[in-house]
């Protein structure tokens, strides 16, 4: 498992892979060697169409080939399109349910040197807020390929969030995913650590850092945002009466929110949440910068120790 | 255009401008100015030009037009209900709990309708899609769209102005609403977006100036457009403000306000005045 890539590669590969059915098509607003439709680009280029640094334009033009018939993906920074691009995807993709694929790349902090105008962390809380749309966030380059793909076949609006960093391979080749439905990497009893995106790895280090400490936690993938798989949180409330959320996103309004919205109307039990204290990101390494918000796995295990005393009241 | 199919014209404009007024009075809020101004050239894209059917509104090789300024929505309706795509009764539900006429176009519930609009500029970009969708599929049918020229201050209409020149989108016709007057007042009072027709030629459109209540013009335009290859074309259409309802005419209070009921009730009256005059 020492191998790395980054969910945006993964995410121009599968483009490529399924490029070959006529009716997809993929816009870029010249960033298309960072989001990487680059692939599909060298691949199809009569189907790939620039439409330059004018990401509102892009977003509703997408809605205007969606209407016709298209499977459209849409590529931008998760900043630009989340962000800048808000009212088109809500008004012109969303309110109609157009079939527009948002790849938002460069999302979270893991943006890195480029520093804080650049790296989304709103971008959760803003796409799960509109109605009709499905929100995707994967945790490596094998359930990328795989959720793209099968965005791909669902007819409406999904916002698929992406990183920039090289994040380690956390499934086998082989493992099957399906949209909306979490899925539990590691079982366990006494705490259910529920994670997205590249937190998912360090959620994994930090459970094995629990077992050797006499905590079994249990992991869970939730790379569906919205619509969240409700039944496998509940019964993790159930029965591990605690839940520790991580994600590279502000703390208000992304995954752990959207957990808590499940937990505290069906089943509350304790909860916390390791994510971005409600500040803006800065410039620096990826390497650097995620200790600096708390994005680690001793941070988890921290967190998990302070809920599992909360628990035990 | 021969006498009889420009008087021909004039009565469904007429009647497009009655529905408005039914519209909008029946709602108590809506958007009159920027309707009534419009009806002639709905009139004549509905009734005269586009390829359309009220049988089949979801035929994939139909004509597309994009009401960009969505607010708009009256002379929308009004045009698809008579031309057959809903019962025009349905127009006096305008913008009530019990009617699928939103106050702003949705695709999903009214039948004629190719794009949701309503937030300004967007649906120009979504008519850059369909036509660049109509290129993809080598496919022969046209979209139009129609802005108003308040609209043109939205940033977003000047990225798509760039991109359907960009992608050389001749299937594309635009017009601008150029009645010169805003929520605010005086367009080039709230901020100014003239020269209109310089700046999209500047852009790489083909541009034409036209009155706006010209039957003549409006065909002679739209045809050139139709024949005119490599640029897409927007048609500057001088109209006035609330024509047809003498008191709403050039008046800018008329922009988003409702006629009480005598009110409506003078301009129903005006309007079949004209229709009267025309037999």
């Amino acid at each position: 498992m020492a191998e790395k890539i980054a969910t945006r590669v993964a995410y121009g590969k599968a483009l490529a892979e399924i490029g070959s059915d006529e009716n997809i098509v993929v816009l870029d607003s010249d960033l298309s060697k960072s989001t990487r439709t680059d692939f599909f680009k060298n691949e199809y280029p009569d189907r790939h169409l620039n439409i330059g640094i004018a990401e509102s334009n892009m977003m509703a033009v997408a809605a205007g080939l969606a209407s016709c018939g298209k499977t459209v993906f849409a590529s931008t920074f998760a900043i630009f399109a989340a962000g800048r691009a808000f009212d088109q995807i809500r008004n012109s993709i969303c309110y109609p349910n157009l079939n527009v694929k948002i790849g938002a790349t460069h999302a979270g902090i893991s943006v890195g040197e480029d520093g804080a105008s650049h790296q989304a962390i709103e971008d959760l809380a803003l796409m799960r807020s509109i109605p009709n749309m499905t929100v995707i966030s994967p945790a490596d380059g094998i359930s990328t390929a795989a959720l793209v793909k099968q965005a791909a076949k669902i007819n409406g609006p999904v916002y698929l969030r992406l990183g920039r960093l090289d994040v380690p391979v956390v499934y086998p080749e082989d493992a099957t995913f399906e949209i909306g439905k979490g899925v539990t990497v590691k079982q366990g009893n006494d705490i259910t650590i529920i994670a997205t995106g590249l937190m998912l790895d360090m959620a994994l280090t930090a459970a094995k850092t629990l077992d050797e400490q006499g905590v079994s936690a249990r992991v869970i993938d939730i790379h569906t945002i919205k619509p969240i798989d409700v039944d496998l949180i509940v019964v993790a409330a159930r029965e591990t009466g605690a839940i520790l959320t991580c994600e590279e996103h502000n703390i208000h309004g992304g995954l752990g929110s959207a957990v808590a919205e499940v937990v505290v109307s069906n089943h509350p039990v304790p909860m916390d949440m390791v994510g971005i204290e409600d500040q803006f990101g800065k410039s620096g390494k990826p390497a650097d910068l995620l200790p600096m918000y708390g994005l680690t796995a001793e941070n988890i295990v921290e967190k998990a120790k302070g809920l599992l005393a909360k628990k035990r009241g | 255009m021969d006498a009889h199919a420009v008087l021909n014209l004039k009565r469904i404009a007429t009647n497009i401008r009655k529905g408005v007024i039914t519209a909008v009075a029946s709602a108590g809020s809506g958007h009159p100015g920027g309707s009534l101004s419009i009806a002639d050239i709905m009139a004549y894209l509905f009734f005269e030009k586009m390829n359309i059917d009220p049988k089949n509104p979801k035929n994939p090789d139909r004509d597309r037009f994009v009401m960009s300024k969505g607010h708009c929505s009256p002379a929308l309706y009004s045009t698809l209900a008579h031309r057959g795509f809903f019962p025009v009764e349905d127009l006096s539900g305008f913008r009530q709990v019990s009617s699928y006429l939103e106050g702003h176009p949705n695709m999903n519930t009214v039948p004629g309708v190719d794009m949701s609009t309503g937030s300004l500029g967007q649906g120009f970009s979504a008519a850059v899609g369909m036509a660049m969708a109509g290129k993809l599929d080598k496919k022969d049918y046209r979209v139009y769209v129609m802005l108003g020229d308040g609209e043109l201050e939205e940033g977003e209409v000047w990225e798509a102005a760039m991109c359907a020149a960009h992608y050389k989108l001749d299937n594309l016709t635009a017009f601008v609403d150029y009645n010169g007057l805003q929520i605010d007042g005086k367009i080039t009072e709230v901020m100014n977006p003239e020269p209109i027709g310089d700046k999209f030629k500047a852009f790489g459109w083909e541009v034409i100036s036209i009155d706006a209540h010209d039957f003549n013009q409006i065909e002679e335009a739209v045809k050139h457009a139709e024949s005119f290859k490599g640029k897409p074309t927007v048609i500057v259409a001088r109209s006035v403000k609330g024509k047809g309802v003498s008191y709403m005419e050039n008046q800018a209070g008329w922009h988003g306000s409702a006629p009480k009921k005598d009110q409506a009730q003078q301009a129903l009256d005006e309007l079949d005045a004209f229709l009267a005059s025309l037999e």
